[in-house]
């Protein structure tokens, strides 16, 4: 099961892309979106460089919080800090874009501040939940046997709860490179360029040409979380092997 | 040693223990016994500091445990939960081997012991030592727990119904599991049971507990014998008398030195023996003294003979490291009055009658 999952998915994939380059060929729009080689090269780049730097900062920031959440003594914290988040939810993509503009101004800081902002969520959820998730009596025992807070967090919570984290990180990535495209509203660069040119000019080709890498790039970050998460969570609590 | 004095937790308004007094000699095993919500639970966490007591002391050889760091105090208490508690994430190896790393044992030392520990409940190290908690069944997991506790040697293990998740028949086993290690490492032992067979099996001493207070704190017959009230009745059962059959062994309650007869010996011989004792039957031995066969004096009197050639087969025979509980069983299914008690390796040692059972269970009754 857990070995034919992915290399079923392989295929379907693989199928799609098949019947997607087909389709394309007949429009005739394959040679046209290879004439935005160059372009597509450069923008994959600054696209996965705001990426990494969302998803990096995200993590960076979400998993402490989720801790937080989760810590006997910041009970009252954790309620209010709770509620900030979902109420983060709520609010749309572009909404936080466009606020992270009035403060930063046009470019890729305010890009990374509402990306990070955006894939913050996921992240600080699901830790919270994998950390709530663990038994007490786990928690207990540790504590009787005379491991200290941070040993029960780092010994017996957090690689109880890995697999749930990685969970809300591979979703939170997922979710972040399929956003980028939204930063070149607010002149933060990345693949939107073509998309939103291509919206613009009235040029499939030119749209697709920004839209297919984006939607690979999407696949490829799951892909790897994936894997992550099959390597680094230890077998005893891994579904996955 | 542990020693509680005047030990008091209070949850708001609810007393969970009050002024507990009580004292566990080194090497002990202590049951705190009573029904659900009676503080046996409250009062063993106050023992490792995971409960903070409201007032009143907690010493262990004689320091007060206050006075210690909880951590540095916890690492030197072993301690099995209910939910056994093994970490999902560490292999059974790390899972033994988790007080150990705290203490920053040599990791070749500390893998070596979880080893030989797993040997002392019967799991096979090669097979277990590397699998994960998942991969074990209850009653394996639960072993674990208990090794685990004792993978840094500490001198105190507290113990809160260890074995209420486990099957009788399981529970049986593991119990005597426990006991055996016990006998060989003498630990004292803080155990929390709400059930009675299994307090009487593993205690030194009962601790009963009454909604918060200890009501009473004696070793296991006594408690049977002389509940001091009627809760500590009712709560140890009506079948009480009963249950002190397990405490004594056949050997406390056999008569010794017995009469006994050979193949060669006469029938007269036989007879005149068992008139003399005020029998109505011997055993006959064989040349070493095995127990072979008896001889009834209804049937021997009269008539000449060997012995040899006029015994019959034994009813029934008890070992006498049996306890008196399988003696009398035994003798309810034979439908007999005595059984002849022999030791491991058949030697006839003496006899049993359930005339002298009556006696033995009625005379402490004589004395209160
Ligand atoms: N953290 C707590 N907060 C409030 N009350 C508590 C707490 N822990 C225990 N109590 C109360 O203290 C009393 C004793 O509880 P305890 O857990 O020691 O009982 P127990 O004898 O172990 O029972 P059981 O056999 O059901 O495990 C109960 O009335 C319980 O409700
Ligand atoms: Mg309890």
């Amino acid at each position: 099961m857990a070995a034919s999952l992915p290399s079923f998915s392989r295929f379907a994939l693989l199928a799609l892309a098949f019947a997607l380059g087909a389709f394309l060929q007949a429009q005739g729009l394959l040679p046209a979106m290879a004439s935005y080689r160059g372009d597509v090269v450069y923008l994959v780049r600054g696209h996965m460089v705001l990426a990494a730097v969302s998803g990096a900062l995200a993590i960076a920031i979400g998993i402490p919080i989720g801790i937080l959440l989760t810590r006997e003594r910041y009970r009252v914290l954790g309620a209010t800090l709770a509620q900030v988040v979902n109420l983060g939810t709520t609010i749309p993509t572009l909404a936080i874009l466009a606020l992270a503009m009035t403060v930063f101004g046009l470019g890729a800081p305010s890009a990374i501040f509402g990306l990070t902002a955006l894939t913050l969520l996921p992240i600080v959820l699901n830790t919270a939940a994998g950390l709530r998730a663990v038994p007490r009596h786990l928690v207990e025992a540790a504590r009787g046997m005379g491991m200290r807070p941070g040993q029960i967090l780092l010994q017996v919570e957090l690689p109880n709860a890995l697999y749930v984290i990685l969970a809300g990180i591979r979703t939170a990535l997922a979710i972040d490179v399929g956003t980028v495209p939204l930063a070149f509203l607010i002149g933060g660069g990345g693949l939107g360029e073509l998309i939103f040119t291509g919206i613009d000019l009235n040029e499939p080709a030119m749209l697709l040409a920004g839209a297919i890498p984006t939607a690979l790039l999407a696949v490829l970050v799951d892909w790897l979380v994936g894997l992550a998460q099959y390597a680094l969570v230890p077998r005893g609590v891994n579904p996955l092997r | 040693m542990i020693r509680l004095e005047r030990l008091t937790k209070s949850f708001g308004a609810t007393v969970a223990v009050d002024h507990v007094d009580m004292e566990v000699p080194a090497g002990e095993v202590c049951v705190l016994l009573g029904p659900s919500g009676c503080g046996k639970t409250t009062t063993m966490k106050m023992i490792n500091r995971l409960i903070a007591p409201t007032s009143g002391k907690i010493l262990i050889d004689g320091r007060d445990t206050a006075g210690q760091d909880d951590v540095t105090l916890r690492r030197s208490i072993g301690y099995v939960i209910q939910q056994i508690g093994l970490f999902p994430n560490k292999t059974i190896e790390d899972n033994i081997c988790v007080v150990p790393d705290l203490l920053g044992w040599d990791r070749r030392r500390s893998r070596a012991r979880a080893g030989e520990l797993l040997s002392l409940v019967n799991l096979e190290p090669a097979t277990f030592l590397k699998r994960y908690p998942k991969e074990l069944s209850g009653g394996q997991q639960q072993r674990v727990g208990v090794v685990r506790a004792l993978a840094a040697d500490p001198p105190v293990l507290l113990m809160d119904e260890p074995f209420g998740a486990i099957d009788p028949i399981n529970r049986e086993v593991i119990q005597d599991e426990f006991m055996k290690l016990q006998a060989a490492l003498k630990k004292t032992v803080v155990f929390v049971s709400h059930d009675i067979d299994e307090a009487v099996k593993m205690a030194s001493r009962i601790a009963i507990f009454r909604d918060g207070r200890l009501i009473q704190y004696a070793k296991p017959d006594d408690v049977l014998a002389h509940p001091v009230d009627s809760f500590v009745a009712d709560f140890v059962g009506a079948d009480r008398t009963l249950k002190r059959l397990r405490l004594v062994k056949v050997a406390d309650a056999m008569m010794s030195e017995p009469p006994r007869v050979t193949a060669e010996d006469t029938l007269e011989r036989a007879v005149a023996l068992m008139e003399e004792h005020g029998h109505v039957s011997i055993v006959m031995v064989g040349p070493r003294g095995r127990a072979r066969g008896v001889v009834r004096l209804d049937l021997a009197r009269g008539r000449r003979g060997t012995v040899g050639e006029n015994h019959e087969p034994l009813p029934g025979i008890v070992a006498v490291t049996d306890d008196l509980r399988k003696a009398v069983a035994m003798m309810f299914q034979h439908d007999q009055t005595w059984l002849a008690c022999v030791d491991d390796e058949g030697f006839y040692k003496g006899y049993i009658t359930q005339r002298g059972i009556t006696h033995l269970l009625g005379a402490t009754y004589g004395k209160s």
